[in-house]
């Protein structure tokens, strides 16, 4: 029963993964970029809910509908102003331009905000802790089943917009071939803007979360990264269920690594996503082989 | 009165001059063959007067209007619309996707998916199949579809006939001819010296990024073309007719 609650533990944590991760695969889904500043902008997010819901008392999910539209407007205005040129230079140049977006980004919250980790979850009063329990032995935390539920919904908002709505079907070809979907009338410049402004939102959701499940800090988007660059590999970049099935897969392999050893938690993460890397290198020299 | 119009056009491909200073127009509801082998320029012509490729100098009107510093979504939106040299089809998205893509960005006018499934009745029970399974000849099909429901006012076609089976070629041919009886207007860049001749209103011959040979396809004769398209009459130019 331990198990079976470490893997239902697992599966619960890789919803706030997918969650974490989704924009992350989106933006290299469509643009072709890792963006490295992924986890600091969550923790942006986080900070300005915090920061809303600090002066103004009003609920974190209140103040994530107001950060929302902001962060909206914060990745339109970063794909214009930065991520597209960069992406003119080649495919190094955007790689380096949000790891040095990532430090402006934790700088400046330091300098606002200092070295004190702050956290949402005083704001959620019981929702923090409450839970369902299934027998004796297996609980379900409210925040975790409605992180998952909001991972489900948002990877599959994210399905349908691209799918059965105008502009992603001109995301879909974007991606597929920038010049064609030029030729085909898309302006590709304002589409990849509109990318990146939903990926941020999906990002601000991420930050948001975190900072009710645990404590953020200036520096701590690089580790969000990580988790969220695990889920997106391991899922296959660019593929939204794949996503939360990634972010799932690393989850039970943390939990269930956790129950093994004390350190396992971290390790039996790393190593999932190691062995998938691998498998899938070589599967790509297999098909490439004569 | 022309509706497309290139004067002193020019292209290069990094040092290579693939145009050179090429001045043509098409009138509303003909059919201008670009001809020409391998190399010409065609392709590259096509591409400047579609937005697709800058032009190093000269101009591109469109009824009148410099289009020339206007990106290639803008001058579809406009009315010109490219089908390029390989379908270019967006593989992963069925037939209906990459219909309803072009459409979302087009003109208003009398061109519908449905329309085109009229036209292309092939396409119809492909309607859901991804593009990149379809035969050459229903993606060639997809690709003319997909450039119509913008609703152009000029079409440009880049080697339709290129790689498919004669049978399609055939089609296809048939598709575009009931098109051109219909009154559109298109510039038809084609290898197949036969074709070209048998559905173009006017024919220009292109020969080392020049055209060297204009005029109304019905005064021209086999041999005039041919002798033009390998560079064996080079005072062989005319006036448009």
């Amino acid at each position: 029963m331990i198990w079976l609650n470490q893997v239902i533990q697992g599966v619960l944590l890789g919803g706030y993964y997918a969650l974490i991760a989704c924009g992350l695969s989106f933006m290299f889904g469509v643009m072709r970029i890792i963006n490295l500043a992924h986890g600091d902008l969550a923790i942006l997010a986080a900070y300005l809910v915090w920061a809303i819901v600090d002066r103004s008392g009003l609920s974190p999910f209140v103040a994530l509908a107001i950060v929302l539209p902001l962060m909206g407007a914060l990745g339109w205005l970063l794909q214009r102003a930065l991520l597209e040129r960069s992406l003119r230079a080649g495919v190094l140049v955007p790689l380096l331009t949000t790891f040095g977006l990532a430090i402006v980004i934790q700088n400046l919250l330091f300098l606002q905000f200092g070295a004190d980790t702050r956290s949402l979850a005083p704001a959620i009063g019981d929702l923090a802790f409450d839970s369902w329990s299934i027998g004796s032995q297996i609980y379900i935390g409210h925040l975790a089943g409605l992180e998952f539920l909001v991972a489900v919904l948002m990877l599959g908002g994210l399905q349908l917009l691209l799918a059965r709505t105008p502009l992603g079907r001109s995301i879909r070809a974007i991606a597929e071939d920038p010049d064609t979907a030029e030729l085909v009338g898309i302006n590709s410049r304002r589409v990849y803007a509109a990318a990146a402004a939903i990926a941020v939102m999906t990002v601000a959701v991420g930050g948001a979360f975190l900072g009710m499940r645990a404590t953020f800090g200036p520096y701590a988007g690089p580790a969000q990264l990580i988790f969220a660059f695990e889920a997106v590999v391991i899922g296959g970049l660019g593929s939204m269920w794949g996503t939360l099935a990634g972010g799932i897969a690393l989850g039970v392999a943390q939990n269930v690594g956790a129950q093994i050893s004390p350190n396992g938690f971290l390790i039996a993460g790393h190593a999932v996503f190691l062995v998938v890397l691998a498998a899938r290198l070589l599967r790509q020299r297999i098909r490439a082989a004569p | 009165m022309s509706l497309l119009r290139a004067e002193n056009l020019e292209a290069r491909h990094g040092q290579l001059q693939a145009v050179r200073g090429i001045s043509l127009e098409v009138r509303e509801g003909e059919t201008l063959a670009l001809v020409g082998a391998n190399g010409a320029g065609k392709t590259t012509l096509l591409r400047a007067l579609a937005g697709a490729h800058r032009p190093a100098a000269g101009r591109v009107l469109l009824a009148g209007a410099d289009v020339t510093a206007l990106p290639t979504y803008r001058r579809l939106a406009l009315g010109i619309a490219l089908v390029p040299e390989g379908r270019r089809l967006f593989a992963g998205m069925t037939v209906e996707e990459n219909l309803l893509v072009a459409r979302a960005n087009g003109r208003p006018g009398p061109w519908t998916v449905e329309r085109v499934l009229e036209v292309f009745p092939m396409l119809r029970a492909r309607f859901r199949a991804r593009a990149g399974t379809l035969s050459g000849g229903e993606q060639q099909a997809t690709a003319i579809g997909r450039a119509l429901v913008t609703n152009p006012r000029v079409l440009l076609l880049d080697e339709v006939s290129l790689g498919l089976a004669p049978v399609a070629v055939e089609r296809v041919y048939q598709c575009l001819e009931s098109l051109i009886a219909g009154g559109a207007t298109i510039v038809l860049v084609e290898q197949d010296l036969a074709r070209a001749l048998r559905v173009a209103t006017r024919v220009a011959c292109m020969l080392e990024g020049s055209v060297v040979l204009e005029g109304a396809a019905a005064d021209m004769t086999r041999e005039q073309v041919t002798e033009a398209y390998f560079g064996l009459g080079r005072n062989a130019q005319r006036e448009p007719a």
